[in-house]
């Protein structure tokens, strides 16, 4: 559904992505893993269209994503950025409320539908009883969550259910998220984790998010992507992927120091 | 269920509707000669014989009208400069344009240039306009599209070049002149009819419809260019909207007060605590508020030391500098 091939980008000269190959498919959760700098964001930013690579295809189904009409684009593919910090005071509805911006027209006002699935998209991140808090009053793990609900506004396409209370999402939506878990403490890590397995499991949502915790990825992902210096070293299974002498060479440790960090 | 956040701050944006509608109406009568409301609108009376008709309707109607647009247009270009910038202190004078207006004005009184449709507003809408082009154009020489930063550093130091030209404009002009240009600087509301306001209007209406389509796109800009970008906006357009649009109505508001201070940010920052962020509020009832802000503010400045007029710009200047210190100390 997602297939990123050969892409290179480098910024002003600097190479950051060399040739990087990997495909997505409709159901998947992939974690792409790797150190500092090794070009996460910016794989997930050519992902999302935010930027072009400067040679090979970023294709979502059969066309380039950056060909997708914007809104269309932004219906089946939401970003959860690693922090958001507001210019101005929104309380937590009105950023879930963001996320329906893709459906309406240019002086269309948001009705009661797209209240009714904002909340949902709340409840089902544990925040609704936060709805009229301001966003800047939240810790950073409610703020993640509060972004990943307006995400989820975003790719929703209705409600099911009786009481119509549960979001349908397209099988063809997809939500990247970049390192959703890096500035939380293990609760945090674990509340964020729980609503992504959710989401995955329940809904098959196809999630990729980038990350550089070991054990996070192990624990989430069914498919993991080591990235170091701007390469796939490696990708599959995290069991098969994640071994002492790979993750020793990808953070350029000793092999002795890394098998404590693998999973178990 | 609760309603939908925007519907309850409706009843706010009616309550800044009614607020200017009565300022405007109201300020008339208040001045150094009384004037009596059932002589302005007793018809018995012919219009040559009736004074307080004439007083109302060509010596203080004019200038309230004025200070409502001049008051409204600031309030809402601050507001749409401070979401493009993402920075709740920007002002409508942050980019320049004010210096360039007032260069224009300058030029225009010191070397007695007449243009088309008088001397003074239109030099300065011209010098607001080539401030306007001048920052436009760095902004976008050395990256490819839009940087708000380099816009706002470019705004920046156009705003000290051109103070710099304006001192020397100033010096060159003899007596009489640099007293006008002083005066000119200093926000005057002081009209003589119904033409400045005309003239500047084709240009604030067609803001205010650019403002109206970016209300939304500059919600989603609050949560940074990224964000905004993934969920269907064009940034780049909606930038460039917001940079022109707000540009052009300033210099427009300019061209007919002078550079009047601080209501571009004294006023979305009150209406913000009344209405919260939403810009589809904030948006309508900064420039309700701020019309009838200024309209109150002028009606002080005739009254205070009358019949001697104060230049409104120091009385908004005297409101808005401990409001903008007060609000610098508030958060943090």
């Amino acid at each position: 559904m997602l297939t990123v091939r050969d892409v290179h980008f480098g910024y002003g000269g600097a190479p950051v992505l060399q040739g990087v190959t990997l495909s997505v498919r409709r159901g998947d959760l992939v974690g792409i893993l790797g150190p500092n700098g090794s070009g996460k964001t910016t794989l997930l930013r050519l992902m999302a269209g935010a930027l072009v690579p400067q040679s090979g295809q970023v294709l979502l189904g059969q066309q380039p994503v950056g060909r997708h009409a914007r809104r269309a684009l932004a219906r089946r593919l939401a970003v959860v950025p690693q922090e958001t910090h507001l210019a101005f005071d929104y309380s937590v509805i009105e950023i879930a409320l963001m996320g329906r911006y893709p459906h309406l027209g240019a002086f269309e006002v948001e009705g009661a539908a797209d209240l009714a699935i904002a909340r949902a998209a709340l409840a089902l991140t544990g925040t609704a009883h936060l709805a009229d808090r301001p966003f800047d009053t939240l810790s950073g793990g409610e703020k993640q969550r509060v972004v990943i609900a307006s995400a989820l506004a975003q790719l929703a396409d209705g409600l099911t259910g009786t009481p119509a209370a549960d979001l349908r999402v397209g099988d063809d939506a997809v939500l990247l998220l970049d390192e959703p878990t890096a500035s939380l403490d293990i609760r945090y890590q674990l509340e964020v984790a729980s609503v992504l397995g959710r989401l995955h499991d329940e809904r098959r949502l196809t999630i990729v998010l980038s990350t550089h915790d070991l054990r996070f990825a192990a624990s989430m992902c069914a498919t993991v992507v080591l990235l170091g210096r701007g390469r796939v070293l490696s990708a599959g299974p995290p069991r098969e992927v994640l071994t002492a002498e790979r993750v020793a060479e990808l953070y350029e440790i000793d092999a002795g120091r890394a098998a404590p960090l693998l999973p178990v | 269920m609760t309603p939908l956040p925007l519907r309850r701050g409706l009843p706010l944006v009616a309550a800044c509707f009614l607020a200017m509608l009565a300022a405007v109406l109201a300020a008339p009568f208040l001045g150094s000669t009384p004037i009596a409301l059932g002589r302005v609108f007793d018809r018995g009376i012919p219009f040559a014989d009736n004074v307080d008709a004439q007083i109302f309707f060509i010596a203080r109607l004019p200038r309230a009208a004025a200070a409502a647009l001049v008051g409204g247009t600031l309030a809402a270009a601050g507001v749409v400069f401070q979401g493009l910038l993402r920075n709740p202190l920007a002002t409508p004078y942050t980019l320049g344009v004010s210096a360039g207006a007032s260069l224009g004005a300058m030029v225009a009184i010191t070397f007695n240039l007449m243009l088309p449709l008088g001397g003074v507003a239109p030099a300065s809408l011209l010098g607001a306009l080539l401030a306007v082009m001048v920052v436009y154009g760095l902004s976008t020489v050395r990256h490819r599209g839009f940087s708000t930063t380099v816009l706002l550093l470019a705004g920046v130091t156009l705003n000290a070049f051109f103070s710099a030209l304006i001192l020397f404009v100033q010096f060159i002009g003899d007596f009489a002149q640099t007293y006008r240009a002083l005066r000119w600087l200093m926000g005057d509301l002081d009209v003589a009819d119904y033409t400045p306001i005309l003239t500047a209007l084709p240009l604030v209406a067609a803001a205010f419809a650019v403002f109206a389509w970016l209300a939304r796109p500059l919600n989603l800009l609050s949560m940074g260019a990224d964000a905004a970008a993934t969920r269907g906006i064009d940034v780049g357009r909606a930038e460039r909207l917001a940079f022109f649009g707000a540009s052009l109505a300033t210099g427009a508001a300019v061209s007919v007060g002078g550079p009047i201070g601080f209501i571009g940010i004294i006023v979305p920052h009150l209406v913000r605590l009344l209405v919260g962020s939403d810009h589809r509020l904030v948006l309508p009832a900064s420039t309700f508020f701020g019309a009838a802000f200024l309209v109150a503010c002028d009606a002080v400045a005739r009254i205070v030391l009358a019949p001697i007029e104060l230049p409104v710009g120091i009385v908004t200047a005297v409101i808005g500098g401990p409001f903008f210190l007060w609000l610098l100390v508030r958060k943090r």
